[in-house]
């Protein structure tokens, strides 16, 4: 059992018990040992809903849950939480994300309120792109909080009914502590520097607060399994549940473009060898992905996996049915 | 030191308004150390004045041992009151104190203000001290997370980190979290990288008009 379907009870004093049981489907699939499959979806950049429909088609049925970005790569598009709403209205479980560049603690922890009650069970917590990346360079960046605080503070928020402040989320006095109850997430990178450090930060996240944790993409499976090696290790696997993250490779251009200039992204030069000799790259790159799926499928301590179609969410299906994934579970 | 640059001459041509008499006025404290306002520069600056503003009969160009300080700017007094307008070549504390003291002056900012911070090494200078209020130097090596991480945070480097240097100009920056973990890492320290450090105390920093410091024990 994870501890978000556990019952706990709120903070010592407080006169009014609540029932911290978050509804997620997501994570009631992990609980009963499913493989699970989450997908990423970026918010599209107006309020045009067609595009926003299409990515909702690719990826219905086909994932268990949904990532919505927020302003990925700094980029200004609809909401996550916005188009978390839209999604939940066409019968879809999104993950909401949420980042700390733009929202101080304030904005944060009205807008989980608010998504909470929307109905959005799943978020993850993370840092976020610098703005120095997006299109709008000269915004004043946030950063009131960073990743790990925020963690905390959601989980503070949900297991112990209070505010970031200390105060109890309730109406009044006399009335019932109902806090947002969410299946927390955060992102770890088994590729980023220093190497020796990833797995303490994974565990420090756990500490912190998370429930589930996605991973950066995958390419170099080597250093992966290394690094799962030493979650193992440490029985990590056993306090968090952990989706291995995959980007599908559309071209050998896009690939050495994230081997040059995506940091915390590292690709081996037999793969890029592999891309360049196939017959067409973009078929190789999903049959890559589909075995790296198979893969994690027989790894220890995985429980899903996490795929970033990065504006290319028509590929999911094909990856998710190539590696034995449909249909999925109810 | 506080580290500031010229503006762009352009800019400082433009700011002056129409006047018969202009003094330019540095500083012999940190912006003369970084070599932006100190007598040198006000020298360079009022050669150049002189040929761009040929309308402005009289430039003459002096400076203090510090422009934040009020004790430095009595002797201010004569030149000051002689002319139309003061270009200062100070930082933004003391073209501030110099407008203060000589109410009813127009006093022009010279120089952007950018930072607190070092002298790397000849022409390279970088920022080590945002004032925030609340030091965390003793928690992370001697190196300031909140400064030399290009988001600030607190509880370790994020994923952005790779060979050293920070996503955000990996040919030139190096990332904080990474110099904080290798200085950790030789103190025999790293322990501390695992505690969850909680939400900063923001209202130390410049978070509510401008901060003071009032102490009893030196006031006469």
């Amino acid at each position: 059992m994870s501890n978000v379907t556990a019952e706990s009870t709120t903070a010592a004093g407080s006169q009014t018990a609540v029932r911290v049981t978050a509804e997620s489907r997501l994570a009631r699939l992990l609980d009963q040992g499913h493989f699970v499959v989450t997908a990423e979806l970026g918010p599209p950049r107006s309020v045009d809903p067609s595009v926003l429909d299409t990515k909702i088609e690719y990826l219905k049925g086909v994932a268990d849950a949904v990532n919505i970005t927020d302003n990925q790569t700094a980029i200004v598009r609809i909401s996550s939480i916005g188009t978390a709403t839209y999604l939940m209205s066409r019968g879809m479980e999104p993950i909401v994300q949420m980042t700390c560049r733009d929202r101080n603690r304030l904005a944060i922890q009205a807008d989980l309120l608010g998504a909470s009650l929307n109905g959005v069970k799943n978020l993850l917590c993370l840092t976020g792109d610098h703005q120095s990346f997006g299109n709008h360079p000269e915004a004043k960046q946030v950063y009131d909080i960073d990743s790990l605080q925020l963690i905390y503070m959601v989980r503070q928020m949900r297991d112990n009914g209070i505010f970031q402040c200390g105060e109890e989320i309730r109406n009044s006095k006399k009335a019932n502590v109902l806090p947002p109850r969410f299946f927390i997430g955060g992102a770890a990178n088994p590729f980023a520097e220093p190497l020796e450090w990833r797995v303490f930060r994974l565990e420090k996240k756990i500490n912190a607060g998370i429930d589930f944790v996605q991973t950066q993409c995958i390419y170099d499976m080597d250093v992966f399994s290394r690094w799962m090696e030493m979650v193992v290790k440490r029985g990590l696997h056993k306090r968090v549940k952990i989706l291995a993250g995959v980007t599908p490779i559309r071209s050998l251009g896009m690939l050495r473009y994230m081997k040059e200039s995506v940091a915390g992204v590292t690709v081996p030069d037999s793969l890029l060898g592999r891309i360049a000799d196939a017959e067409v790259a973009r078929e190789e790159g999903l049959k890559f992905c589909a075995e790296q799926i198979r893969q994690f499928q027989k790894m220890e301590g995985i429980a899903g996996v996490h795929i970033m179609a990065i504006e290319w969410e028509k590929a999911v299906r094909g990856i998710v049915e190539a590696a034995g994934l449909l249909p999925r579970p109810d | 030191m506080i580290v500031a640059e010229q503006k762009p001459i352009k800019d400082i041509v433009a700011m002056i308004p129409e006047a018969s008499s202009l003094l330019v006025v540095g500083c012999d404290t940190c912006v003369t150390v970084c070599m932006a306002g100190g007598i040198k520069e006000v020298n360079a600056l009022t050669s150049v004045l002189r040929m761009a503003r040929k309308d402005i009969a009289r430039i003459e160009g002096t400076s203090v041992e510090r422009q934040c300080d009020r004790e430095f700017l009595e002797e201010l007094e004569e030149s000051v009151q002689a002319a139309d307008a003061v270009l200062s070549m100070a930082c933004g504390a003391g073209v501030q104190m110099l407008s203060d003291y000589f109410e009813g002056k127009i006093v022009l900012p010279a120089l952007n203000t950018l930072f607190m911070g070092s002298n790397e090494e000849a022409g390279y200078w970088m920022e080590r001290c945002l004032g925030c209020g609340d030091c965390v130097l003793d928690l992370t090596g001697g190196i300031c997370p909140r400064t030399r991480c290009s988001k600030g945070l607190m509880n370790g480097p994020c994923g952005g980190s790779e060979g050293g240097k920070c996503e955000v100009d990996p040919e030139n920056l190096e990332c904080g979290w990474n110099l904080i973990y290798n200085r950790l890492k030789a103190l025999n320290r790293l322990d501390s990288m695992m505690e969850i450090r909680p939400p900063q105390n923001w209202s130390t920093s410049h978070d509510g008009g401008p901060r003071r410091l009032i102490r009893e024990d030196v006031k006469l």
